[in-house]
Formats: C-alpha cells, sequence, structure tokens
C-alpha cells in the first residue's frame, strides 16, 4: 500500500517526509510497547503508536522502520519532527484512534505477515 | 587481532531521552562497513535494549565494541545496582521497571530474552551493589 493511501484512508496529517509519499509498505503494526517492537517486528514496517516520545522515534531507526502513525491526535512535537526529518522518516498522525486504524488499514489490504501465515 | 575495530562510548545514565544514541552510532557504523543486514539488524537490537537497560535499571556506564572479520563483540559495564537473579531476569515479562519508564514504552520484560535471541552468545556478569557487565556476540557468518 502506497503511503499516500495510509494518509488518505486515516484521514492524517503528515508532519514529515511529506515528499515520500509515494513510498510502499506491505506490512504494519500497531504498539505502545517498543520492546514488543523491537522483538516481533519484522524491517520496514509501517508502526501504528499512541506512544509519542523520542524513544519511539529510535526505535523505528533501529527497526529500519521508515513510517509512524501516531494514533488519537497526538500532534508530534518539534523534536519529534527534527528527528524525523534528519532520519528520513515519514510521519503522521490520525485523530483515529488505535484499533480503527489498525482496522481500517488492515480491511484495506495492509496485513502483517505474521497474520499471513495460515494456522492449523 | 590485528585488524580489529575498536569502539568505546560512554552512557549517560541521567537522560532517558537520549538512550540508545550510542546503538545508532554504532548501527550506522555497522552500515558503512556493508556488513549483511541480518548481523546488522541482530547487533542493533541486542545493544539498544542492553543499552536501554543500562540507562533504566543502572546508571549509565561505559560501552565497548570489537569488529573482526568474524564477529562482532559488545561489552556493556554499568555501575548500577547488580541483577539479583538473573534466570529470573530472562523470563519473558519479568520486569522492575517504574510506571514512568513504562508508560515511555519500556519495560515490558522482553529485553533480556531478545538479546538472547538477536545474540550468538551472551554472558551476564553481576554483583549486586556494584554493577553488571554484559558480554555479547553477534557472528557474522
Ligand atoms: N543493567 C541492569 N542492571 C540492573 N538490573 C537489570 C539490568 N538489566 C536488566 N535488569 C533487570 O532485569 C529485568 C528484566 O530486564 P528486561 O528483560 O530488559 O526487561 P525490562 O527492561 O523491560 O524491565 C529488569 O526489569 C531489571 O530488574
Ligand atoms: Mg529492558
Amino acid at each position: 500500500m502506497k503511503l499516500s493511501e495510509v494518509k488518505e484512508l486515516l484521514n492524517a496529517e503528515v508532519y514529515a517526509g511529506a515528499d515520500r509519499l509515494d513510498t510502499e509498505v506491505c506490512e504494519a503494526c500497531g504498539s505502545d510497547l517498543m520492546s514488543d517492537v523491537l522483538a516481533f517486528v519484522k524491517d520496514r514496517a509501517l508502526l501504528l503508536t499512541g506512544l509519542q516520545n523520542l524513544q519511539v522515534l529510535r526505535t523505528a531507526e533501529m527497526m529500519d522502520i521508515e513510517v509512524v502513525v501516531f494514533v488519537r491526535g497526538k500532534v508530534p512535537t518539534q523534536d519529534i519532527i527534527d528527528f524525523a526529518a534528519a532520519h528520513k522518516m515519514v510521519i503522521m498522525t490520525t485523530e483515529l484512534p488505535m484499533y480503527v486504524s489498525c482496522g481500517i488499514l488492515y480491511s484495506n489490504g495492509l496485513q502483517s505477515r505474521r497474520a499471513g501465515v495460515r494456522l492449523g | 587481532m590485528d585488524n580489529a575495530i575498536k569502539l568505546h562510548y560512554n552512557v549517560d545514565g541521567e537522560d532517558f531521552t537520549l538512550a540508545g544514541t550510542t546503538s545508532a552510532t554504532v548501527k550506522k557504523y555497522l552500515k558503512t562497513l556493508g556488513l549483511p543486514p541480518d548481523v546488522i539488524r541482530r547487533t542493533a537490537i541486542a545493544m539498544y535494549e542492553a543499552e536501554i537497560n543500562m540507562v533504566i535499571h543502572a546508571d549509565g556506564g561505559v560501552i565497548d565494541v570489537e569488529i573482526t572479520p568474524e564477529k562482532i563483540h559488545i561489552v556493556l559495564k554499568d555501575r548500577g545496582p547488580g541483577i539479583p537473579d538473573v534466570e529470573k531476569a530472562m523470563q519473558e515479562g519479568y520486569s522492575t521497571a517504574s510506571n514512568e519508564i513504562r508508560e515511555l514504552g519500556f519495560g515490558a520484560g522482553m529485553g533480556l530474552p531478545n538479546i538472547k535471541t538477536c545474540s550468538d552468545e551472551m554472558k551476564v556478569d553481576t554483583v549486586i551493589g556494584e554493577g553488571t557487565t554484559m558480554d555479547l556476540v553477534i557472528n557474522i557468518k
């Protein structure tokens, strides 16, 4: 899914990386626990989170995550925008809560590789 | 080994917003060496979790990284309280982190188990009241 479509589906505001909305993502993860992100996310996923601090972006940097979506209307502070710009990340904010945001992206085809594994 | 690359860093224990900057620096450096992505990724994750631990559970410390053609060797040494029961600390979900740290997204008790998963060798040397030394090896295959 292209980031421009993510932005549209979530009615999101882009705060960094507006020139890179033609980037494709094929996997996403929604979490407020950075250690879970570090343990379970494959690279280059899109991260949705309700947390907002520099450690979120640093965690993203360590995981080669280039796109972070802040849910529930959390507008990023300037240090976060600067970090994102310096590290060529795309950040956006949606008013929607986590559950709804994940549901919209999932049902529009952005599914996680893990969930794609057939059980049984 | 004479063609080893040796890096040394001090980690500030005061400022959580800076936690992880050393790991980020090392990760960038490893990329410039053109190492396999999997090696860079495992090193970055293990080192980052260990560095965060140094800051949130100890009082900062020093990190030494040695890179040879065969492996990446990381030694993290802190002056913290030590770990009373390492076996317990290694269990998923075990954490003594404060609520303040949890609100920042850490303290889920997943760090040490993930460090173990990401590294090829992991040694924890800890003395109560003196500190903890974590010795990690990531093989370059
Ligand atoms: N460097 C350290 N110094 C003292 N205690 C530590 C250190 N690293 C880990 N611990 C202890 O081990 C526990 C588990 O660590 P970890 O798995 O990283 O989980 P978390 O950091 O989320 O609590 C910590 O809660 C802490 O009690
Ligand atoms: Mg930890």
